[in-house]
């Protein structure tokens, strides 16, 4: 069984403070993750590999410290590791970017289940999953929390907003998991190290790519951000109740009475 | 790229009911729609639906193209792709609009990869730049601490998903006329690739806080999971659902169906209680718009004092279960 994982590296915007004074992103000192959902699609990977053996191929397309997290994914338990990164791809939007990670795919030869992350926690699209599926001709199984798999077919749960499905159809497959698919193991400090100093992580340029140029990047991309900007928090006029608990109590339900709400 | 005209709404319905979002992209649709001045339509894919089609009339469509078959009672990925995208290349809409569902977030980026055109995910504000007859789509990112606006200026159609319960939706006008289309279907192969084997509604975990009126939120300020308790009692004296915080669903207190804010949901009840929850940026881009909200938090600098309509700045655990009980008392001498 051969699996490929999509992975991105991404800060963490859990950790993203607001300059006080002038309401501006602090971007510095912000840890860079493997994106949480990611790690999740890593963890399935591998505890498929644990039952039915096989390799596990993480690719990436980012700037070069993304490096860190692929080697992450190796000390985890992944076998291969490809950087796919080049200034050629800066400035991809999802299509741009799940049309690239399609043609690194296509150079990695045969395999059964492409995983991702649903979505990232930086942009919060989820869209390059779908796309790539779309682009390597794959059926998909979108926000999936559990994977049964026998023979060459797939049973899965999809999570829907009031409830799941279960799915099924052959591999080969591309997949989009959720938090609640697993527990993603932590590697342990020797596999660490031996993912540092014994594994190697195949750097692909957009040459080794291969893909038509003018569907790349910035020119491969049909969207453009028109304009951004950091959220202000706006000053509303809150009323602060003032008052024993039972002052409080009795001045909010009169409120809700007066709205209609009880 | 200019022979390209009409807006489109995706109209998401499950067992003949149409889902609430496309009712809200009607609303928006509309507006934009005679900004441009071009026609609203629908395009509905399900079976046994033709009583739909009134109803997204009476909600603002001009027209509702109809695909009525049994292979297209339950969605999937692959029938749905294909005929949306053949009716997209033989009458070509400017614009397509989509909820952001699972459904829609499934559908969309598929069918904007087949037609080669851009997508904009989870937009919370649509405009029109009326000079270049661009759709300006405005979303959060990096969390929910940047706001950015993305056009699409060459892609047709341009296509955008749009956040569930941001925009509003039109008063039903029942009187209204539209034309009534249907799509032709013929089955493939291909669609079958995957197979539903069954459908389960409203598993353990379940919890629909996008359709919920009131909604009672506990954060990191309930200092242990066990005090989720209180904030059930007040949410169930209300008729309420439970929603959480990021932190409180990282901590692993609640399940993620539970979190409100950009990775979670976005909702908009009449009345929010957000109890222990300082208000990261990235929790406030998901429940701002609801029509009361009420804060109970000790610290009386915390952010979720700035959207809140009233605040009480105090120990929830004390302040909760009181105000549990006095709702509990009127609703019993009622």
């Amino acid at each position: 069984m051969h699996n490929i994982v999509c992975i991105k590296q991404v800060p963490d915007t859990r950790e993203v403070r607001l300059d006080p004074k002038t309401g501006n992103l602090i971007r510095e000192g912000v840890p860079s993750i493997i994106n949480p959902e990611d790690k999740n699609a890593i963890e399935e990977a591998l505890r498929l590999k644990d039952e039915f053996g096989g390799t596990v191929t993480v690719i990436t397309m980012g700037p070069p410290q993304a490096e860190e997290a692929l080697r992450e994914a190796l000390a985890m338990g992944a076998d291969k590791a490809v950087l796919i990164g080049d200034r050629a791809f800066a400035g991809a939007d999802t299509g741009a970017t799940s049309y690239t990670l399609g043609c690194a795919i296509n150079k990695l030869g045969k395999y059964d289940l492409i995983l991702c992350g649903r979505e990232a926690i930086d942009g919060n699209t989820a869209q390059v999953g779908p796309q790539l599926g779309e682009i390597l001709g794959l059926p998909q199984i979108t926000y999936v929390r559990k994977v049964v798999i026998r023979k060459n077919i797939i049973e899965a749960e999809r999570a829907l907003e009031d409830g799941y499905e279960v799915v099924s159809t052959q591999l080969p497959v591309l997949l989009t998991v959720v938090k609640e698919c697993n527990e993603p193991r932590i590697a342990a400090v020797a596999d660490i190290i031996e993912a540092y100093r014994e594994k190697e992580v195949i750097a692909w340029s957009a040459k080794d790519v291969d893909g038509d140029k003018a569907r790349i990047g910035l020119n491969g991309s049909w969207t453009r951000i028109r304009k951004a900007a950091a959220v202000k928090p706006q000053k509303g006029k809150v009323q602060i109740l003032e008052g024993s608990v039972g002052d409080v109590t009795k001045t909010l339900v009169a409120e809700f009475n007066k709205r209609n709400l009880l | 790229m200019n022979d390209h005209k009409g807006l489109w709404v995706f109209a998401e319905q499950k067992q003949g009911k149409i889902k609430s979002v496309t009712l809200e992209l009607l609303g928006k649709g509309r507006e934009l729609a005679d900004i441009l001045g071009v026609e609203l339509t629908a395009i509905l894919l399900g079976h046994n639906i033709q009583g739909l089609c009134q109803e997204l009339i009476s909600y603002g469509a001009d027209r509702v193209l109809v695909a009525d078959h049994k292979s297209l009672e339950n969605y999937q990925t692959d029938t749905y792709t294909r005929i949306i995208s053949q009716q997209v290349k033989e009458r070509k809409p400017e614009i397509i609009l989509v909820g952001a569902s699972h459904i829609g977030r499934d559908l969309a980026p598929r069918v904007a990869r087949r037609l080669d055109t851009g997508l904009t995910a989870d937009c919370t504000e649509l405009g029109i730049d009326e000079a270049e007859r661009l759709l300006l789509q405005t979303r959060p990112a990096f969390g929910g601490n940047i706001i950015a606006t993305i056009v699409t200026p060459e892609g047709r159609p341009q296509m955008a998903t749009v956040r569930p319960k941001i925009m509003v939706s039109l008063p039903k006008d029942s009187t209204r006329k539209g034309e009534i289309v249907p799509v032709p279907v013929t089955e493939f192969a291909e669609d079958l690739r995957v197979k539903i084997l069954s459908i389960v509604k409203g598993d353990k975990h379940g919890c629909n806080l996008e359709d919920a009126e009131i909604i009672v939120s506990g954060g990191r300020g309930l200092g242990k999971p066990e005090n989720f308790k209180i904030i059930e009692a007040l949410a169930k004296a209300l008729g309420g659902e439970v929603g959480a915080s990021r932190d409180a669903v990282d901590a692993g207190w609640i399940s993620h169906d539970h979190q409100v804010g950009q990775t979670g949901k976005a909702v908009r009840p009449s009345l929010y209680i957000a109890c222990g929850i300082s208000g990261a940026v990235q929790h406030l881009a998901g429940m701002k718009d609801s029509e009361t909200i009420v804060a109970i938090n000790s610290n009386p600098k915390a952010p979720i004092f700035d959207v809140a309509d009233f605040g009480i700045v105090g120990d929830l655990k004390v302040v909760v279960p009181a105000l549990t009980q006095m709702i509990l008392e009127q609703k019993e001498n009622n």
